[in-house]
């Protein structure tokens, strides 16, 4: 059975048709890159998978724990977020934390680890992120690769199995996203499963193991990045290929 | 007319003056932290839309805010003892500070939590944290950061306002002029003297709340920067 399992979902923003029936499976380990055109979806996609956007119609199931349209009670969203690990654009870390009280607070506050275990679990992240000398830093005082690196490692002290990547290098500089794209590339090597969102084609080639092309709202493509990339199977595709690269 | 001025009338009365701003200073400090408390949970109750708690802190919001303090503090002092309610000019006093300024920090700090940013929540919903704990630990104290001037200044209000309770006869600063100068005459003198321990008041008062904030509102750190 598959870590992550999208039936049949659909979503709607008002008369927006957004989502309009998405399969999908991610296998344990496996590193997922959703490209597409803004408006085809991906992000409200990756959204869905931790509850952050509800879902009109199917079924989303993460590790066991399913989450059906209209069948999302808090306990169910808890069980989900347990599993599941989130990755913003803006990284949207809480400003009036240091980097090391932002790891801390769910670990504390979530998972009930004590103090002691939990600095110990947010220098371990940190140091993961090779970040281990900004623990008392606050994120205005860290450029933004770091803050994104920050945010990586307050999600990833959670233990989820999966952790969702929502166009994480878009906001920063050009000169930052390689130290961001190194820490997520550490990561898929250590067989940690990622789905992400991305306009860093080269990234998703290099380290994807599926592709996901969406187009007006579905799954327009799928398979492996190297071939698709080579020998894009739709006109769609060979377009958005050609316009970004 | 050659007005000879004689402060040292005043100063004889030097005891009814640190009463009188010592009963003032009791009832704003008094007044703002229960009202601070009920502005609150105002606050969040009106920002949540918690219903049906929502609509009673907008029809009082409105009350308040569209009434004048003194008619307020007139009907609690005279107004609830008709309903069998026995009050005290004291217990009126601090009950009309408390009831006036919870409304105005209702909205003050609703405003604050309002203004958070919705991926500061999004990303502690993502980290499985509920309501109540994205509350707490994540939107609370920036929000009370971003609206601590509005809040200080609306205390300060609030004490310069409390004057009028000396209309009961609750013998705070105001009531101690009154008294002074219905003894010595000397009105102009009196009330440049109490004018003038107001201004103080509301000095240290300000400072006070300032240095609050800084310690326990604000981020703890040696340089604070603008918080983006």
């Amino acid at each position: 059975m598959s870590l992550v399992d999208i039936r049949g979902v659909h979503k709607h923003f008002g008369s927006n048709h957004v989502l309009k029936g998405i399969d999908l499976a991610v296998e344990p380990g496996e590193v997922v890159a959703i490209i597409g055109r803004s408006g085809s979806g991906k992000s409200t996609l990756l959204r869905t998978l931790n509850g952050l956007e509800s879902i009109d119609a199917g079924e989303i199931e993460v590790d066991g724990t399913a989450l059906k349209a209209h069948q999302d009670s808090a306990e169910q969203l808890r069980s989900l977020r347990l599993k599941v690990g989130m990755v913003f654009q803006q990284f949207n870390l809480f400003p009036h934390l240091s980097a090391g009280e932002n790891i801390m607070l769910a670990t504390t506050v979530v998972q009930g680890m004590d103090q002691e275990s939990a600095r110990d679990t947010a220098k371990a992240m940190l140091l993961k992120v090779g970040l281990q000398d900004k623990f008392d830093a606050y994120p205005d005082q860290l450029s933004g690769g770091q803050q994104q690196r920050v945010a990586i490692a307050r999600a990833l002290a959670m233990s989820p199995r999966v952790l969702l990547c929502d166009e994480i290098t878009s906001a920063l500089d050009p000169e930052l996203v390689n130290e961001v794209l190194a820490v997520v590339k550490q990561l898929a090597a250590e067989g940690m499963t990622l789905i992400m969102v991305t306009h860093e084609m080269r990234f998703a080639r290099e380290v994807g193991d599926k592709l996901v092309f969406m187009y007006q709202g579905l799954v327009h493509e799928y398979g492996d990045p190297r071939e698709l990339f080579a020998q894009p199977r739709t006109p769609e595709l060979a377009s958005f290929i050609s316009s970004v690269m | 007319m050659a007005y000879q001025f004689d402060f040292p009338a005043v100063f004889d009365y030097t005891d009814a003056l640190v009463t009188g701003a010592g009963v003032t200073l009791g009832l704003t400090l008094v007044g703002a932290l229960l009202g601070g408390a009920l502005g609150t949970l105002g606050g969040v109750v009106r920002a949540w839309r918690i219903h049906p708690l929502d609509w009673a802190f907008r029809l009082y919001v409105e009350v308040i805010r569209n009434t004048p303090f003194l008619v307020q503090l007139l009907f609690i002092f005279f107004g609830l003892p008709s309903l069998g309610v026995q009050i005290n000019e004291w217990q009126a006093s601090i009950l009309t500070m408390v009831v006036n300024l919870g409304a105005y920090t209702t909205e003050i700090i609703r405003a604050g939590i309002e203004a958070t940013p919705r991926g500061q929540i999004e990303a502690a919903q993502s980290l499985a944290m509920n309501r109540w704990q994205t509350f707490r630990h994540v939107v609370l104290r920036p929000s009370l950061q971003r609206v601590w001037p509005a809040l200080s200044s609306q205390v300060i209000i609030v004490m310069l306002g409390s004057a009028v309770c000396s209309q009961i006869a609750t013998e705070d600063l105001t009531f101690a002029a009154n008294f002074i100068q219905s003894r010595n005459f000397r009105a102009f003198e009196t009330y440049l003297v109490v004018t003038f321990l107001y201004f103080l008041l509301a000095l240290l008062t300000r400072q006070l709340l300032n240095w609050v904030g800084r310690r326990f509102v604000a981020p703890r750190r040696p340089c604070s920067p603008e918080v983006r």
